[in-house]
């Protein structure tokens, strides 16, 4: 461009280059991110408090339990699978957890064991619904979508009538106070949670990244007849990436007991779609072999971003639903057309 | 009278880049051009310009006569023009005739009806045409891939096809079934019909063609009569020099330690008391027809499928219950025969399809992997087998041709430095050039003192690489053949099962 190109093929070569500058940015993988700075910057005119220290504090804090969920559904939609049972996993773990430390004939409530054991049993559902759903669809060869259904069908039941034997009403309350620490306390301004899921997603974005199990999951995702014969252990990385599922979920358990006080066998209930809607925002792809934890992460914000402005407006919920899913439904456009900018070149 | 087909000075360039300059062919009614090229060399672009997907920058095409320039693929099909692809576009879920007509089902009447009677007439008459004894009413599923490709020639006629052109149409056939292809276009040329022949496999074109076009870097480098013509000319029109020696010569001659001892592998249906030996330093070929268990004994021996008795010993210590993990930690490679769907993963960088049967390699601080060292590893892997790009990070498989594609398998393995390379089909569907390369290398490994099972359709590679060759008819080896033996009739005959004993055997 140094040389004066001939006047009349400055307005096409001008906006060739505008093109190119927009196809980059869709290809980027910060779109998301842009977006989400596009979208603050779009709103703070009619909520200027979105830019505010406490609103972005209820955005974060409201953020890592859902995105510690999403990071574990990461995995399993690489490998072209998909799991429905999160939220079956959160209810079933809270309920076990609040009954194993709750001062009301809990198993071991009053001890000093109370918080230590309930989050092992927590974590413990966890990975035995995600051992279920993995072997499942391994052993079994069944798709992951029937599997996960019955596992959450069945353990949400499973949570309701745990209760029943655990409480006389319709959850476990009554919990130590060492437990609802996790979710208020901070070290150095930075809420436990954040650390956690922090951690959780620096040791998810290296294990996918940059291990030997990574590769797999991806080989596996995209191509399993090609990873079964590069003698990549097929069976065993699916069953893995549910476990890793499953136990994400029981950590965002401990993240939604704690904050509520409570072991209610409704808890993340409803987070279902905004779990996947999140990760297939972030640029995921629903049919395995792509996807990545930072996109995850980014996909999150920005279903939390709209979720807390629309509530900031005075937006009534079946509003905020109309609008995540064009939202939702933006998200997968635009990842058709990146597909063909890819293809283009 | 004119010719059926001319074109005349076809230019196209994509984004300021010429890949088509000035190709002129012609054909006449009932004849049967064969146009062959390294992959890259412009075939499928003119083709994609004869089938109106793209549109030239430069050039005219005239059909009977009258100028011809598709818009639309749709444009080329009401003008009588006619693909048979590699990959055929049936629908394997619907029947024969459903196929047949799933573009223009004849109505009953004004109704929205589809006359079910006049369907079955006109499909029972295709397929008369070109000999597939099936109901029309049976599934596509159940077809052969020979079968399907009858059924897509059966949809051309339907169309009144002027011009029928097959890419790559025997890769996946049996030779009973090429056979039958090739009398129906003997059958299709009688009828007047002209025939365009596009295959990397020059001695199925220099049967089927009257005249051949060679395209080379865009250009027409040469052609002529096939009478005319014979495979070493058509082979250094195509690479731009001559070819002294299309197989290397090699120095060393087999060690006398085993590296793979099979004895008495017998899996019902699928092999019969399989026993076999491979020394260090020799190639072992493999020639037995599609289905014959050529491909199951490789898989057996990989782990991929299984057996019910008989031993595998590699380097004297037997491999129980094989898996690919254990085929691969005893130091078997293999390369399997569907690069697409087993060889590669297509949506990986080649840096990524490389080191991916080698990740333990690869592991830097913490266990973590050492993207750096991977990039070096693929890049001096792509280096010494001459790929043709060193972006190793950024190029995915799936943009490279099929040549470089299986260079990566090749590497992929060759970065484990196998015992045993097991080679299924090596040279399907690739170019002069980068076959060989891969006789190269098969020469470089056993040099190195590896065993390699070569497995192949081409009788002329097998005689060309091999040591030895074992024939394999429904699951049992019923020839042996040394070196010095090696005849191609003889081979032939064991492959196809035609003879009862075994003959000339060491």
């Amino acid at each position: 461009m140094a040389m004066a190109p001939p006047t009349e093929s400055v307005g096409t070569s001008r906006e060739r280059s505008a093109a190119l500058r927009l196809g980059r940015l869709l290809l980027s993988e910060y779109f998301v991110l842009v977006l989400c700075v596009v979208y603050v910057a779009a709103i703070y005119p009619f909520v200027p408090e979105i830019v505010s220290r406490e609103v972005a504090g209820n955005i974060l804090s409201d953020m890592m339990p859902l995105l510690v969920v999403a990071i574990g559904q990461t995995f399993v939609l690489i490998i072209a699978g998909i799991d429905l049972s999160v939220t079956a996993i959160i209810s079933m773990s809270a309920v076990v957890g609040a009954s194993v430390m709750t001062g009301t004939n809990g198993y071991l409530g009053n001890s000093a064991f109370a918080v230590p054991g309930a989050i092992i049993a927590m974590l413990a559902v966890g990975f035995m619904v995600g051992a279920i759903n993995g072997l499942g669809v391994v052993k079994l060869n069944m798709p992951s979508f029937i599997v996960t259904l019955a596992t959450r069908m069945f353990f949400a039941g499973a949570a309701i009538w745990y209760v029943t034997f655990h409480s006389t009403s319709s959850s476990i309350a009554n919990l130590p106070q060492g437990f609802s620490v996790f979710a208020t306390g901070s070290i150095a301004g930075i809420p436990y949670t954040v650390i956690v899921a922090g951690l959780i997603g620096v040791g998810a974005h290296l294990l996918l990244s940059r291990t030997r199990f990574g590769r797999w999951v991806y080989a596996v995702g995209a191509n399993p007849n090609a990873a079964r014969i590069s003698g990549i252990p097929v069976g065993r990385t699916i069953i893995l990436t549910f476990l890793i599922s499953g136990l994400c979920a029981s950590v965002a358990s401990t993240m939604y007991v704690s904050r509520m006080q409570t072991g209610s066998p409704i808890t993340g209930e409803n987070i279902l779609l905004d779990v996947i809607g999140a990760v297939v925002i972030g640029g995921t792809s629903l049919f395995g072999g792509k996807g990545k934890i930072i996109w995850t992460v980014f996909g999150v914000l920005f279903l939390l971003l709209i979720d807390t402005s629309m509530k900031l407006l005075g937006a009534s919920l079946f509003a905020i639903y109309m609008i995540k899913g064009s939202v939702i439904l933006a998200a997968a456009v635009v990842d058709t057309l990146r597909h063909r900018l890819l293809v283009k070149r | 009278m004119a010719k059926l087909l001319e074109v005349e000075g076809l230019t196209k360039s994509f984004f300021g880049v010429t890949v088509l300059h000035e190709v002129t062919f012609s054909l006449d009614r009932g004849e049967a051009l064969g146009l062959v090229g390294e992959n890259g060399s412009g075939k499928s672009t003119s083709m994609n310009i004869l089938g109106g997907v793209h549109q030239p920058s430069a050039g005219i095409m005239r059909l009977e006569g009258t100028d011809y320039a598709p818009a639309n693929p749709r444009a080329a099909m009401e003008a009588g023009i006619a693909f048979i692809h590699q990959e055929l576009n049936l629908f394997p879920n619907l029947t024969i005739e459903e196929n047949l007509f799933i573009d223009a089902f004849p109505r009953r009447s004004i109704l929205p009806l589809i006359d079910r009677a006049q369907i079955r007439r006109r499909s029972e008459e295709l397929l008369a045409q070109v000999d597939l004894a099936h109901k029309p009413s049976t599934s596509v599923s159940r077809l052969s891939q020979g079968e399907r490709q009858l059924v897509e020639i059966a949809k051309a006629l339907s169309r009144n096809a002027r011009l029928i052109i097959f890419d790559e149409p025997t890769t996946s056939l049996t030779r009973p079934e090429v056979e039958r292809l090739f009398a129906i276009i003997d059958r299709l040329k009688a009828r007047g019909i002209g025939i365009i022949y596009i295959s990397h496999a020059l001695e199925d074109v220099m049967t089927v063609c009257d005249h051949v076009t060679v395209l080379r870097d865009g250009h027409v480098a040469g052609g002529g009569r096939t009478s005319e013509l014979d495979l070493q000319k058509i082979i250094s029109m195509m690479v731009g020099r001559s070819i002294d020696a299309i197989y290397p010569e090699r120095t060393v001659k087999p060690r006398p330690d085993v590296v793979l001892e099979v004895t008495g592998l017998s899996q019902p249906g699928v092999a019969e008391n399989i026993t076999f030996k491979i020394h260090a330093g020799e190639v072992v070929g493999l020639a037995g027809l599609m289905g014959a268990g050529r491909s199951e004994l490789a898989r057996m021996l990989f782990g991929l499928d299984p057996f019910l008795h008989g031993t595998i010993t590699i380097d004297g210590k037997e491999l129980v219950k094989p898996t690919p993990q254990k085929a691969m930690e005893a130091g078997i490679a293999f390369l399997t025969e569907d690069r697409r769907g087993e060889g590669l993963v297509m949506d990986f960088s080649i840096s990524d399809n490389m080191v991916l049967a080698s990740l333990e390699d690869m592991a830097g601080a913490l266990g973590l992997l050492d993207t750096g060292r991977i990039a070096k590893a693929a890049r001096e892997m792509g280096a010494s087998m001459h790929l043709s790009t060193t972006q190793v990070d950024e190029t995915l498989v799936k943009h490279l041709s099929g040549g470089n594609q299986q260079k990566v398998v090749i590497g992929k393995w060759l970065r484990r430095a196998p015992k045993l390379f097991i080679l299924d089909e090596p040279t399907r569907g690739i170019d002069v050039g980068a076959k060989q390369e891969v006789y190269r290398i098969i020469n470089r490994l056993v040099e190195d003192g590896s065993a390699v099972l070569l497995i192949s359709s081409e009788i002329e590679e097998l005689i060309g690489l091999s040591d030895r060759i074992l024939t394999i008819t429904r699951g049992e080896l019923t020839g042996e053949f040394a070196r010095r033996d090696f005849d191609r009739e003889a081979i032939m005959t064991a492959a196809t099962g035609l003879a009862g004993s075994r003959e000339a055997a060491e």
